[in-house]
């Protein structure tokens, strides 16, 4: 990788005084054509495009990401159309940070070796594998960091300061903070409980923390960017998709008005 | 007092993570890492303190009705004319089947950690039958997760957890099956973890799962190899047990892994390995990451599960525990694989030969004991792990045998 795109995304959006917008999508969802319009389109609102990668099982997620991985793996995606799709991304959106995300046995089965090297070739800066903790690292960290990836860790409410620690120097990028117990897209709790908790992870850390599940509305999303160094949304922006399943225009128009919502709210904030 | 055949000592442990060898661990998402860790001590804890124990072992024998009995089948090892046939019975037990040693231990863990509310996934339903009952006795409120397409298959265990005082949950997610049951009872937990008890079925999952139900299980093991030598003088010379996630396997093979036994574990080949259609995954899988640890998975070349098939609804199961797949490669575990209709056949076998019907589960590991014993001598002999009652598989067998027991009309 020859350039920190993570590091400079977050020096400027601090720079710009806000928070930098985190967006979710599953690759191939609802299909491979379909899905590098809506990726594009949502690539240039957000400073860091999350990619999903399509799992059988996605057993941290809630019902609208689930079902975006059943219509991804429907309609035939295969772990090189990810890759096509973020190859896609980095070409059009230069200074969009992109960031796999997914369950460990999609790149396990392809090997992290293999994976990772796709992964840089196409452009990808970090990788976010929801059932590898530091403590399993020994599967992915060495390929991860030959091939110049971040490593992203999840922090949650449960996590205690021991994992914290843990987690800070194991991780690279920045940390997500998962701001509920629960699956993606359950429902955000207090704010301020959540900022206290962001608070309790800088003093272990200095890397950027971002955070996610359960934001959906722009007013929550300015609340937590008043704390919070990026903010994500994923379930929010994966639900257009089946409320648009017949009218791919109007899908695309539709992501993109919400991204633009979801774009003004981390903005108008000063940190 | 417990009796001394239940030795206590944690053998061949995993390591401080839960790996053994390379398989198992703690894959999980990070919301429960930290109810992981809580759990593993309090069972350590637990494990540690008499008084578990002594509660566990007294429900395991006046509730349960534990020692099972060891069995010989005198009339089925004449008729198969090799080794003699001992069946370890646990379809003896209260709810028939081996699964409520697990329970009776989680259950009783889940008390002490003052938890109030227990979660399960079950595919058959004998591990949420046996999850609501130990739930009942103990006032527990109990949610079990069961795939819309198993709840339906199995009618009468769904009505039986209800009795029980359960709330049966159809999932209707991915294939609507055991592993997708399994995902929602992880999403369940990761929401529900403050005040709530995963009581996981297999030796599978994140650790300290496979440990921890392998140790709540290894009583099988450990009163067979008692058995065994009281009735036969010597130790048996083939152990056979069918897997699906392995804990009736873990729980009668880990006591003898010290000794010169041949440890036999026994896949559903389902219409044949070459089909495609069976649950095999020591046979026919590959490593993978599943449900919290790393093992043998059936799984495209992309890394996503696929669907499994098995006439045993208790045996239809992409993973397996870790710590079998670790005992394969190192060589300690004999391998083999049962179709749907070589398990049927065992069924009919025991059945008419010694008036015990065996679960279809069981009818498994049935199939390879009867085929090893054939080719051995009447001074050998080769235990069997009859790990469930066939009482619940009364509808598969019904539609599978009607024409040939009533006379077809063709």
């Amino acid at each position: 990788m020859s350039r920190d795109r993570i590091a400079e995304c977050f020096a400027r959006c601090r720079n710009e005084g806000r928070s930098a917008l985190v967006g979710y999508l599953t690759a191939g969802d609802p299909d491979v054509a379909t899905s590098e319009e809506l990726l594009l389109a949502l690539a240039g609102k957000v400073d860091i495009l999350e990619i999903g990668m399509p799992f059988s099982d996605p057993m941290a997620d809630g019902p609208v990401i689930q079902a975006a991985s059943e219509r991804a793996l429907e309609a035939g995606v295969l772990i090189r159309d990810v890759f096509a799709l973020a190859a896609k991304v980095n070409s059009t959106c230069p200074d969009t940070c992109i960031v796999l995300m997914g369950y460990a046995n999609v790149p396990y089965a392809l090997g992290f070796e293999n994976f990772s090297e796709q992964a840089a070739r196409a452009g990808v800066d970090g990788v976010l594998i929801v059932d590898i903790p530091p403590e399993e690292g020994a599967v992915c960290d060495h390929a991860l960091r030959k091939n110049g990836l971040h490593r992203i860790l999840l922090l949650s409410p449960t996590s205690s300061d021991t994992r914290i620690k843990l987690a800070s120097d194991a991780a690279s990028g920045f940390i997500y903070y998962v701001s509920l117990t629960g699956i993606t897209g359950a429902e955000m709790g207090e704010a301020a409980a959540i900022e206290q908790q962001v608070e309790r992870i800088r003093s272990f850390s200095s890397l950027p923390i971002c955070v996610g599940f359960g934001v959906k509305t722009a007013e929550q999303a300015a609340k937590v960017a008043t704390f919070a160094d990026g903010v994500v949304i994923g379930s929010h922006f994966v639900s257009q998709i089946p409320l648009h399943c017949n009218d791919h225009n109007a899908m695309v128009t539709a992501l993109k008005k919400t991204a633009s919502a979801m774009r003004d709210a981390v903005r108008k904030v000063a940190v | 007092m417990i009796d001394s055949i239940y030795s206590l000592d944690i053998s061949h442990p995993p390591d401080i993570n839960g790996h053994f060898g390379r398989f198992g661990g703690r894959f999980a998402a990070e919301t429960l890492m930290g109810p992981l860790k809580a759990l593993e001590e309090a069972f350590y804890e637990a494990w540690k303190d008499e008084t578990f124990h002594q509660k566990r072992f007294h429900l395991l024998k006046n509730y349960v009705g534990r020692a099972t009995p060891l069995y010989h089948a005198e009339h089925l090892s004449k008729e198969v004319g090799g080794a003699q046939i001992y069946l370890k019975r646990e379809d003896l037990t209260h709810t028939g089947a081996h699964k409520i040693n697990n329970t009776i231990g989680q259950g009783l863990l889940a008390q002490r950690m003052g938890k109030k509310r227990v979660i399960a996934e079950t595919g058959a339903g004998q591990h949420g039958v046996a999850t609501a009952t130990v739930a009942a006795m103990f006032g527990m409120q109990c949610d079990v997760y069961m795939g819309r397409e198993d709840t339906e298959r199995q009618a009468p265990n769904v009505f039986r957890m209800k009795l029980l005082g359960a709330n049966v949950i159809p999932v209707d997610s991915g294939s609507a099956t055991l592993k997708d049951a399994l995902n929602e009872a992880l999403r369940d937990w990761v929401a529900s973890c403050e005040d709530t008890f995963y009581i996981i079925g297999t030796v599978a999952g994140p650790h300290p799962y496979p440990l921890m139900v392998r140790q709540f299980h290894v009583v099988i093991g450990q009163e067979a190899r008692a058995q065994c030598l009281a009735q036969t003088g010597k130790l048996p010379d083939v152990a056979v047990a069918c897997v699906g996630g392995g804990s009736n396997a873990m729980g009668l093979l880990h006591p003898f892994r010290d000794d010169d036994v041949r440890l036999v574990a026994v896949e559903a080949a389902g219409h044949g390995l070459e089909s495609g259609e069976h649950a095999a995954s020591l046979a026919a899988g590959r490593p993978g990451i599943l449900h919290g640890n790393l093992t043998y998975l059936l799984e495209n070349d992309e890394g996503q599960i696929q669907g499994t098939h098995s006439i045993s609804a208790g045996l239809d199961y992409p993973g397996v525990g870790p710590e079998l797949a670790a005992m394969l490669e190192d060589g300690q575990l004999d391998l083999d694989t049962v179709t749907d209709s070589e398990a049927l056949e065992a069924f009919k076998t025991l059945t008419r030969s010694e008036g015990i019907i065996p679960a279809l589960e069981s009818s498994h590991a049935l199939a390879s004991g009867i085929r090893i014993a054939a080719g051995m001598n009447p001074d050998q002999t080769v235990l069997i792990n009859l790990s469930g009652r066939g009482d619940k598989d009364m509808n598969t067998v019904f539609d599978r045998l009607h024409d040939e027991i009533e006379g077809s009309k063709a």
